[in-house]
């Protein structure tokens, strides 16, 4: 490389990643739904036909028709406007809980990474103890203490599954901190915390992102769990899982009240899990840029 | 009949819709029994060149043209079997690294005599045997006891004699060695280079050696290959291409070695940066970093000229000479 | 002339654990008991093989790593004994540059944004424009152009990234610079320059350099008394014009012989060194060296030599100096 090109060309780690991923397929098809996803959970309230609250006692469990698309729930409520208004708190519950474990994840991954010894023993065996409970119950023993509710959904969620981002955080920061560019910044007179936060964290973060992805797809399945479980976002918040649960007793009579939101959020699971994938591929083939 | 005579070899890869080459134009025979150094900077194409020879660069999506012929057949019209029987029986490859290049789980000795038997269809006490005259012959204190030990038990310059070992166990007539001697110390590289030396006018085997280090070439070759981006820039006898050389470039990485005793300040730089195989430049491709440069240097690309004692280099500034002489 | 730095005593050694129970296997002196000056203006060679302890000890003056024991002055004021605050202000006129230039720069960076970096730590305010002039200076001064400052480490070239790493380390404007093989990844062309460059930036600037390398002749070359180490000790400090006539010290002796010149064909006298660098862990007592020396006697393998001056203003640490030898016969 002779000469270095116009400022235009100077590519950044991250602008190669979205290069990458835009010659990906599948990628970009889970990129499609998670966009959309985002667009109908703010647009929900221009998108409803109906109010997703107002009930209308004289249709109670119609099916799928021109009036309602994809049919009324036991109170006569619009289902496509409840699963519109749905995605809103799917969504919100996905990435609140998600951006809980991953920032409480980092910090005690960075941590225990660098400072090794004691302090990575002591924390390591905390995530270690949170990870060998079962997420759902943490998640119930939180809502048991603070109630029900989207809130303790959100943060139940967060608490249980931040281990396994601050497992990846160490193993990152473990091997990346003898590397030569920190004992540079070392050199400098730099302190731990720039180091740490400036340098080692945004280095390993990749495969965090990686895990985060698929992550939010998975809170969005235990939030509808807990929401099954009647313990998620309270009536008349229309919660996919929520939605579900109620429809089982009339599950002969209207099957449509447990399908559609099993689709909506099947959808959405796979839109997460398409584009965690091809993160996966793109973030891993290290260098690639500059083999050729 | 040559040993290995290579004709327009050259590379290309295909990636994201773009080809490159990264060595193109490279021709040059080697002799039974000589030591050829094939010597370059990074991007040179001198281990891509040995990788070709090998009939590895397919294994990465590579395309070769040109023609290798070795011992009068065309390798590259063998099948991928053929081709299987002809490396490491006939072309012994010695990697760079002897860190990496032994498999950790398995008993040196045991990897040497793997090779025996596979090569020359010896059986497994006949293999021991070959496999333990082998290291005497390579110097490798105590043979037996290094025979049951694994590699990591073994200092970088045992490891590196136990990969010769492995390459020379075969008979083969053509050993190809990708910088042997870079990851160990002076002294150790002075007592391998010693064993290369011995071993090609013991055995007659042929020898090429691709280093960056001008210092080995001098010490064990004969014929010496320097190769510019890509490109076979000069060919020569060893004594005459260091004496004289004729190619700007060679002349200017001459002189860009310090030496005990070297005056201070004396020391010559090529400006620039060897360009890479995605922007090579239009002509000569050491043109832009060349002080002799001419106008067509940047126009089109110098033919090689043979001059008078069988030195042949590329570069305009012969074709003129020879025009006129 | 003045002595800007002076090591004493300086010692320090890791204990390598292994097995299942973390047992100590040994204890390696990477460094021991060495003491050596660095005058004003000086540039200072230490060269030596691999485990000679020539990177431990450019870590030990840095303090990245923690001595045992002994003395590092700077200017008279022992800085081991420095606060970590001393120190941080201390690191401003000390600095390093790195071996490999590929991995120097933090990979999501930009050029700019690294050689920022040292002012940023520093908290040393600047308006926008200020960085800016100050960060083209740099690169200015190593040769490269503000356009380089736009790039990614993996955009430019090893020889590139090496001029860049040394204008971080110039940032700060420091008196004193630890070069830790800066060309051994670099290819000889490019070492030519970086080498060139490090000359005129001394000249310039009136830096004092402490310059690591495995290459003897360049070495030799670059630095003004070069220092050869071998398993963590000093065998002997020579004037760097009298290394190819005037070893004391056998080990020297054979690193210049075992030296490639591009003389081709030019047979060496008979001085191959035999064997490697034997294993650091639990050393015999007597010279270090004694095991690969050509020239050893019983009374090498019972003590060992201490450092002691000679007649051509160097010191050696050997029973037997050759120069000696020589006037014998």
């Amino acid at each position: 490389m002779s000469k270095v090109g116009t400022a235009s060309r100077h590519k950044s780690p991250w602008m190669i990643i979205v290069k990458r991923l835009s010659g990906n397929k599948m990628g970009m098809l889970g990129v499609l739904i998670i966009a959309t996803l985002i667009l109908i959970a703010i647009f929900a309230p221009l998108l409803e036909p109906y109010s997703f609250k107002a009930q209308d006692i004289g249709n109670m469990n119609q099916a799928p028709s021109g009036d309602h698309l994809l049919g009324t729930d036991e109170f006569g409520r619009d289902m496509l406007s409840r699963i519109l208004r749905g995605a809103r708190i799917s969504f919100v519950v996905g990435v609140a809980s998600v951006a809980i474990s991953v920032v409480i994840g980092c910090i005690v991954g960075a941590i225990a990474g660098y400072y090794g010894g004691v302090v990575d023993l002591v924390l390591t065996s905390i995530a270690d103890l949170t990870w060998s409970m079962p997420a759902i119950l943490v998640a119930l023993l939180l809502v048991a203490i603070i109630g029900p509710g989207l809130e303790s959904v959100v943060l139940a969620i967060g608490l249980s599954y931040w281990s396994q981002y601050a497992r990846l955080i160490r193993g990152q920061i473990l091997s990346l901190k003898g590397s030569v560019f920190v004992e540079a910044t070392r050199s400098l007179g730099a302190s731990d915390f720039v180091i740490l936060f400036k340098h080692l964290v945004p280095n390993s973060i990749s495969p965090v992102i990686v895990a985060a992805t698929i992550g939010v797809g998975n809170a969005i399945v235990l939030e509808a769990t807990l929401g099954f479980l009647g313990m998620g976002a309270q009536p008349p918040t229309p919660s996919w899982g929520a939605m579900m649960s109620s429809g089982t007793a009339y599950l002969f009579i209207s099957p449509w009240v447990i399908i559609f939101p099993g689709i909506a959020m099947m959808i959405t699971v796979l839109g997460f899990n398409l584009f965690g994938d091809a993160l996966v591929d793109i973030m891993d083939v290290k260098n690639r840029e500059s083999n050729l | 009949m040559s040993l290995l005579k290579v004709s327009n070899l050259a590379v290309e890869f295909t990636a994201d819709k773009k080809t490159v080459k990264p060595i193109s134009d490279i021709s040059f025979t080697m002799e039974p029994g000589e030591v050829l150094g094939v010597v370059g900077e990074t991007g040179s194409g001198k281990s891509l060149t040995a990788h070709a020879i090998m009939g590895l660069t397919p294994l990465v999506g590579g395309k070769v043209s040109g023609s290798i012929e070795f011992d009068g057949v065309n390798l590259l019209t063998l099948s991928a079997s053929e081709m299987q029987k002809v490396r490491g029986a006939q072309i012994s490859f010695i990697p760079q690294n002897p860190m990496t290049s032994l498999d950790p789980v398995y008993r040196v000795g045991d990897q040497i005599v793997e090779g025996l038997r596979k090569h020359l269809k010896l059986n497994r006490w006949k293999a021991k045997t070959l496999a333990l005259e082998l290291m005497e012959q390579l110097r490798i204190p105590n043979p037996k006891r290094v025979f049951e030990q694994y590699p990591h038990q073994l200092s970088g310059g045992l490891k590196q004699r136990i990969v010769i070992a492995i390459g020379i166990g075969t008979n083969p007539k053509l050993l190809i060695a990708d910088e042997p001697t870079t990851a160990l110390d002076v002294t150790v590289q002075a007592q391998i280079m010693r064993l290369f030396k011995e071993l090609t006018t013991e055995k007659g085997i042929g020898l090429m050696l691709i280093t960056h280090d001008l210092g080995v070439i001098a010490q064990v070759c004969d014929k010496i290959a320097v190769l510019y981006a890509g490109n076979l820039v000069e060919y020569g006898d060893i004594r005459e291409v260091f004496k004289k050389p004729k190619h700007p470039y060679t002349k200017a990485l001459l002189d860009c070695i310090p030496y005990i005793g070297m005056e201070k300040g004396s020391l010559a730089a090529i400006e620039g940066n060897v360009p890479t195989a995605t922007n090579f430049p239009i002509g000569c491709r050491f043109a832009p970093r060349c002080g002799l440069v001419m106008p067509k240097c940047t126009e089109s690309f110098p033919d090689m000229v043979e001059l008078a004692g069988g030195a042949r280099v590329a570069c305009y500034k012969y074709t003129e000479e020879t025009v006129a002489g | 002339m003045e002595n800007y730095l002076e090591v004493k005593n300086l010692s320090v050694s890791f204990t390598v654990r292994g097995g299942l129970l973390l047992r100590t296997i040994g204890v390696v002196k990477a460094i021991n008991n060495i003491s050596f000056n660095v005058k004003q203006g000086e540039i200072l060679g230490v060269v030596g093989e691999s485990g000679c302890g020539k990177s431990t000890l450019a870590r030990l003056i840095l303090r990245l790593i923690d001595a045992n024991s002994g003395s590092v002055s700077v200017k008279g004021k022992d800085i081991l004994k420095f606060s970590n605050k001393e120190m941080k202000h201390q690191r401003r006129d000390m600095q390093m540059v790195f071996q490999d230039p590929y991995s120097v720069m933090d990979p999501r960076y930009t050029i700019f944004r690294s050689l920022s970096e040292p002012f940023q730590i520093r908290k040393i305010k600047h308006t926008r424009a200020e960085r800016e002039k100050k960060v083209n200076e740099l690169l200015a001064m190593v040769g490269l152009s503000p356009e380089h400052g736009l790039a990614y480490p993996h955009e430019l070239s090893g020889g590139q990234k090496q001029r860049a790493d040394i204008a971080r380390s110039l940032a700060l404007s420091p008196e004193f610079l630890i070069l830790d093989e800066p060309t051994a990844a670099l290819d000889v062309s490019v070492q030519a320059q970086v080498i060139n460059l490090l000359m005129k930036l001394r000249e310039e600037l009136d830096l004092t350099f402490l310059f690591i390398s495995h290459d003897l002749a360049l070495v030799s070359y670059f630095c003004d008394r070069v220092i050869v180490m071998y398993l963590g000790n000093i065998v002997e400090i020579i004037s760097a014009d009298k290394v190819g006539t005037h070893a004391y010290h056998p080990y020297t002796k054979a690193l210049v012989d075992n030296i490639f010149t591009i003389t081709p064909g030019e047979e060496k006298p008979e001085a191959v060194l035999e064997g490697e660098v034997p294993s650091p862990f639990d050393l015999p007592p007597g010279c270090v060296f004694a095991s690969r020396c050509a020239y050893v006697k019983p009374l090498c393998h019972e003590t060992a030599p201490v450092l002691e001056d000679n007649d051509d203003g160097g010191q050696m640490a050997c029973h037997y100096p050759l120069s000696n030898a020589k006037l014998a016969n």
